[in-house]
């Protein structure tokens, strides 16, 4: 039976890295980069890795796929421009691909190379355990580590924010607070008075001036 | 080997400095820009409420070793100790870190840093310092020693728009990185040789000829390189004279003085306690970095016109004086070298303090012909940086004389006879520059208009205390003295009768 879901899972992530590469839109590139993760969290379950499982589908598919989603709608690129050095770039990267190729056939076929897997598989680290190990026996280093982040927060954030002056910014109180009769200037004239240039309606009420 | 338990009250003096810590930024969001004396006071409360837990704590030490049981009391499953020495280190980072609030808040007004994050990151730095001196595992000494360098860089980077400021920050930032990436690699092979973290640890299994000598050796030499860096001791020291002479004053004054300390108790723990076994080895490493740094230091200094590289070289030289200390590897030397350590934090406050006093807004006085003619100015404040300079150079009745002589006697005892007698060679050499600064102030004609040193009261009284407090400790030295050593020996003591289990 876990043969059998092994099979179905590495199937659909063949599939899914397979469309990443060939995918001709980039977001839908991202999307099925997202299937191929969420897949290789379930064969991380099949092994027992639940915490891998986890945090996988938590910090890539949650957080750093979303991110990259973004960036790719967000940035304007001409992707037919990247696609054009395709096949002078192939004979380095097909040299590149056929190392990594021999490096991984040593690895899995040598005598020498052979790790205990079943033996690791037994002893993989449960939640339970990178807990403990977390809030009892590195406690402290642990929580100093957050500490550094906030401090790490603390400095990006006072080196890096500065209220411009002259800058023009809304402010929703006062967009909201704004009565017809600040935008829209009713004349009375004469209906056959000549024409004058028209008033500018006060538009930019929304805009405020940033006080200094 | 030692029974599972957080035991977190032990820690009582950074639980709370860690929490207020995160009061005093949370509080800051509500105090406008033109208030923020009340975040300073505020502040000032916390780092009194923590001295009092540290001296509370340092009673508790004492009283237990005095009733005969070990001073040193774990915490966080062994990752936290907090014993006399840790306890003394602290108090001279706390005063340290109060000083430099206290001499700074003029100089900070008028440079527009005295902001919410200065504050903060101040304490936390200090919260880094804390627990180096408290750790008694390689993680949470790296992980201290990563929070008092990132508060750091980031405080010298705070004035945005200076950009000496924000290239001193760039080159503290860049090295300092580097000097982390040795010391790591250097601790990740000692786990590799010895397969523990835990300084105790390590020194048991050391002990009983449970490592890999090559890989130990190894990881040793990397360990010392990034120490070197961290106190900028040659030949690891240029980046001191950059950062000092472009970090606001304020600023070099904390990176000058409390995380000396910090550094100092970094190296008892890690080369004494944990490697106290190949003494000889890292002991001759540290020798010739300590004779480069007096060499270097010294004569570098005296080409100096700027005041703030002259100290910078002044501080070389001086970590090389404590680096002599920590090489002879015996008790007597550490509480030389721990001595040294806790006066210079004093006197690099007062130098720094002087030279805040005289700058003020669109002024920065940073040049040695700045003092000319101080004597005319403000007798006072002359006669306050003469003790400091006469201080610095180990004249006799100032405390910085002491604090030399004991390192000497520590060389003595050890029988480097020849080593005492090149360090005093370059102590005389570097006498010369710190003359120099009280021949500009008493002598020369002072240039331009008479201004009187600026600066609010507060911080003159204390700025004059504490340049009174060298000469007070210059005339009665024993008392610190023998506490420091007593600290230095329970420690000690402490740590070999570990390794007997």
């Amino acid at each position: 039976m876990t043969l059998a879901l092994f099979y179905i899972f590495a199937a659909v992530l063949v599939f899914g890295a397979l469309r990443v590469i060939t995918a001709k839109n980039p977001v839908h590139a991202v999307l099925w980069l997202i299937l191929s993760f969420f897949t290789s969290a379930c064969l991380w379950i099949l092994l027992k890795a639940e915490f891998l499982a986890v945090s996988l589908v938590v910090i890539y598919v949650g957080a750093v796929m979303v991110l990259f989603l973004f960036v790719v709608m967000m940035l304007d690129i001409n992707f037919e421009e990247l696609r054009k050095g395709f096949w002078k770039f192939f004979p380095v990267a097909a040299v590149v691909a056929a190392i990594m190729m021999v490096e991984m056939v040593l690895v899995l076929t040598n005598r020498y190379a052979q790790i205990p897997g079943a033996e690791l598989v037994e002893q993989a680290p449960t939640v339970q355990d990178l807990g403990r190990l977390i809030y009892i026996d590195y406690f402290l280093p642990f929580q100093l580590s957050a500490v550094l982040l906030l401090v790490g927060m603390i400095a990006a954030i006072g080196l890096t924010i500065r209220k411009r002056k002259n800058t023009k910014y809304q402010s929703p109180g006062e967009q909201i607070a704004v009565k017809a009769a600040d935008r829209v200037r009713v004349l009375k004239m004469a209906a056959d008075a000549p024409l004058e240039a028209p008033a500018a309606p006060a538009a930019d009420a929304g805009e405020q001036k940033p006080q200094a | 080997m030692i029974p599972t338990s957080l035991n977190a009250w032990v820690a009582t003096p950074e639980i709370f400095l860690l929490c207020s810590a995160c009061i005093v930024l949370l509080f800051d969001l509500f105090v406008s820009d033109a208030r923020k004396q009340v975040t300073y006071l505020l502040t000032l409360l916390v780092l009194a409420l923590t001295a009092v837990l540290t001296i509370q704590s340092l009673q508790q030490g004492l009283a237990l070793s005095a009733s005969g049981v070990s001073a040193a009391r774990f915490a966080f499953n062994h990752m936290y100790v907090a014993d006399p020495v840790a306890d003394f280190a602290k108090l001279g980072m706390l005063l340290g870190v109060a000083l430099v609030l206290i001499y700074g808040r003029s100089y900070a007004i008028d440079r527009g840093i005295f902001k919410g994050e200065l504050f903060t990151l101040t304490l936390f730095s200090l919260l880094g310092m804390m627990v180096m001196a408290s750790a008694t595992n390689f993680l949470t000494l790296y992980v201290g020693l990563e929070l008092l360098s990132l508060a750091i860089y980031a405080l010298v980077a705070l004035p945005r728009g200076n950009v000496r400021a924000s290239e001193a920050a760039m080159k503290y930032f860049v090295l300092g990185a580097l000097a982390s990436g040795m010391l790591l690699y250097g601790l990740s092979m000692l786990y590799g040789a010895t397969g523990s973290l835990d300084v105790y640890e390590v020194s048991a299994r050391i002990a009983q000829a449970q490592f890999n000598p090559m890989l130990l050796t190894f990881g040793m030499v990397f360990v010392v390189t990034g120490i070197g860096f961290k106190l900028g001791a040659v030949p690891f020291h240029m980046w001191v004279p950059d950062v000092y002479e472009g970090s606001p004053t304020l600023l070099a004054q904390l990176i000058g003085s409390a995380p000396k300390l910090a550094a100092f108790v970094f190296v008892l723990r890690l080369l004494g306690e944990a490697m106290g076994q190949f003494g000889p080895l890292w002991g001759e490493m540290l020798k010739y970095i300590a004779i480069l740094s007096l060499v270097i230091g010294n004569l570098a200094a005296i080409a100096q016109t700027n005041i703030k590289r002259m100290l910078a070289y002044s501080t070389i030289s001086h970590m090389g004086f404590l680096l002599l200390g920590v090489m002879t590897h015996s008790e007597i030397g550490y509480a030389a070298a721990f001595f040294y350590a806790m006066t210079y934090v004093i006197t690099a406050a007062a130098s720094f303090g002087l030279i805040m006093l005289l700058s003020r807004n669109g002024f920065e006085c940073e040049n040695i012909a700045d003092f000319k003619g101080l004597n005319k100015r403000s007798p006072w404040f002359a006669g306050m940086m003469l003790m400091v300079m006469f201080s610095m150079a180990g004249i006799p009745a100032f405390v910085g004389f002491f604090a030399k002589l004991s390192v000497l006697r520590a060389l003595v005892d050890s029988g480097l006879t020849w080593l005492a007698v090149v360090a005093i060679v370059f102590s005389l050499i570097g006498a010369f520059y710190y003359l120099r600064v009280v021949k500009v102030m008493y002598f020369d004609e002072p240039e331009g208009e008479l201004l009187a040193p600026a600066g609010e009261l507060d911080a003159k009284l204390l700025l004059s205390l504490n340049c009174l407090l060298l000469l007070v400790l210059g005339v009665f030295p024993n008392q610190l003295l023998t506490s420091l050593s007593h600290a230095v020996n329970l420690t000690m003591a402490g740590s070999a009768g570990m390794m007997l289990q």
